[in-house]
């Protein structure tokens, strides 16, 4: 066994970060259980079967994917220039990719639909029709996820040196296709936690869906803009329904990133 | 032949001045400096890697300070190795000429032929991580040779190794110098490995190079 896999003895300071530890994940675990005791098995089954719910749930699994592929695509380009890049003004541009993240949600769906009655949006959209549409819902969760996925994928190609990428371009490779083909496939997990992160928060975004794309029962209605309907005409049964299956998704999401992640 | 000619750059806390160096065909040259003197540094500005400010560097009496890395006709093997993470062993050592688009069967017999003059062809399946240092740096040599360039950079090849190893490690290099007929610059800080395997030693010292006689290695 090697020295760090070896248990490390339980003093007074370990027993303290232990307790501190049990008891937020015991305060996460009990937010879960009572989510899930507030409803049954046939309410759950009920909700599921809507019509309505049926089509937020395929909405909503493609709309996250969608954004999520959009998102690392943005997010590897970006990510290996902050990681590896030096030009000026490089923390302001830092700071404006980070702002997403730091804006209320509702901001960012508010700028959205300023920006689509600007010219320029408006040229865009004889092109793709963004406002209140499905192609607005995944730019809306596009948006966020993309600060995310940057910054994984930042941190991803920081903790890959730079020195084989250098060999490769001494035995023949351009700068991208050593990256290609060293770099890339060293950072295939860092990208699959830059996906899962964005499809994870795209899966609970909802401000700025619901001021950009709007909440139009079976056309732009997504699982969180479900729960605020529900909740809206005191359904409460069918949002925590909606609500226990984004919990099962976003946890099927988190262990799976922490499965890849620890892999060899 | 390597040669430099007045090489300038400046780089963090140091700045090289006026560099002069030269390594005729077929010798094997070895550069000694104190850590953090910029001999890595050199090494970069000669593989491509690194612009220089001022100056000029010569491959086998042709100037390639404008070439890009790949290029040159030079075979770098960094410190501690920098094996592409993800690749076994035989994929490393067939990277250039998979670069190069050459056929399938050209590169196999390359591969197995390298595997055995390094000792490495009960380690080609084998990912770096599964590696030992000296395997490690012997990967390195293989996949710096694979395209056959006529000089050879080594950054402190032997300086992981445990004594044995290293022992070994510094008789392949001069084996492998010979056989490729290979003009090498082999920078260490080690007076032992540069005893061993000089043909000509030069000295990084204040930002600028020296040759210095062999005999300076003997004694103190």
């Amino acid at each position: 066994m090697s020295d760090a896999a070896k248990p490390r003895r339980f003093t007074l300071f370990w027993a303290t970060l232990a307790l501190v530890t049990t008891l937020y994940v015991g305060f996460i675990l009990a937010l879960l259980f009572a989510t899930a005791g507030h409803s049954s098995p046939e309410q759950f089954i009920a909700a599921l079967r809507s019509p309505e719910i049926q089509r937020a749930i395929q909405l909503s699994l493609a709309t996250c994917t969608a954004a999520a592929m959009l998102s690392l695509l943005l997010a590897v380009p970006i990510g290996y220039l902050l990681a590896r890049g030096r030009f000026w003004g490089k923390p302001l541009v830092e700071a404006l990719l980070d702002l997403p993240i730091v804006l209320p949600p509702m901001v960012v769906g508010l700028c959205l639909l300023i920006f689509f009655q600007t010219p320029i949006g408006r040229a865009l959209e004889t092109v793709v029709p963004f406002t209140y549409t499905v192609y607005g819902v995944v730019l809306a969760q596009c948006v966020i996820g993309t600060a995310l996925a940057v910054r994984t994928m930042r941190g991803t190609f920081e903790h890959i040196p730079e020195r084989p990428e250098q060999v490769a371009m001494t035995l023949g490779c351009t700068r991208a296709e050593a990256v290609w083909r060293v770099t890339l496939p060293a950072a295939r997990s860092g990208m699959f936690a830059a996906a899962s992160v964005a499809w994870a928060r795209s899966l609970g975004e909802f401000g700025p869906i619901l001021v950009f794309a709007g909440a139009t029962r079976m056309k732009t209605e997504v699982l969180p803009t479900t729960i605020w309907l529900e909740l809206s005409i005191g359904n409460l049964g069918a949002a925590v329904a909606v609500s226990l299956l984004m919990m099962v998704l976003a946890v099927l999401v988190l262990v799976a990133v922490r499965c890849v992640g620890q892999r060899p | 032949m390597i040669a430099l000619e007045h090489l300038y750059c400046r780089a963090g806390d140091f700045q090289l001045a006026d560099i002069n160096l030269s390594i005729a065909a077929g010798q094997y040259g070895v550069l000694m400096g104190p850590t953090g003197c910029g001999k890595t540094t050199l090494l970069e500005m000669m593989c491509g890697l690194r612009h220089p400010d001022q100056g000029r560097v010569f491959i086998n009496g042709n100037d390639v300070t404008a070439l890009p890395p790949g290029h040159r006709g030079i075979g770098y093997v960094p410190q501690d190795a920098a094996l592409f993470p993800t690749m076994p062993v035989a994929e490393q050592i067939g990277f250039a000429l998979r670069v190069r688009r050459r056929p399938a069967d050209e590169i196999r017999a390359r591969v197995e032929t390298l595997a055995a003059q390094l000792s490495l062809t009960h380690l080609l399946h084998r990912l770096p991580q599964d590696l030992s240092g000296g395997e490690r740096q012997r990967v390195a040599l293989g996949r710096s040779l694979a395209a056959q360039p006529s000089v050879l950079l080594l950054d402190e090849p032997l300086s992981a190794l445990d004594e044995s190893t290293r022992e070994e490690m510094a008789a392949l290099l001069r084996q492998t110098q010979r056989r490729h007929a290979l003009t090498v610059l082999h920078v260490t800080h080690s007076r032992q490995e540069a005893a061993r395997l000089a043909d000509t030693l030069f000295r990084l010292e204040a930002g600028r190079v020296q040759e210095t006689p062999l005999t300076a290695l003997q004694g103190g």
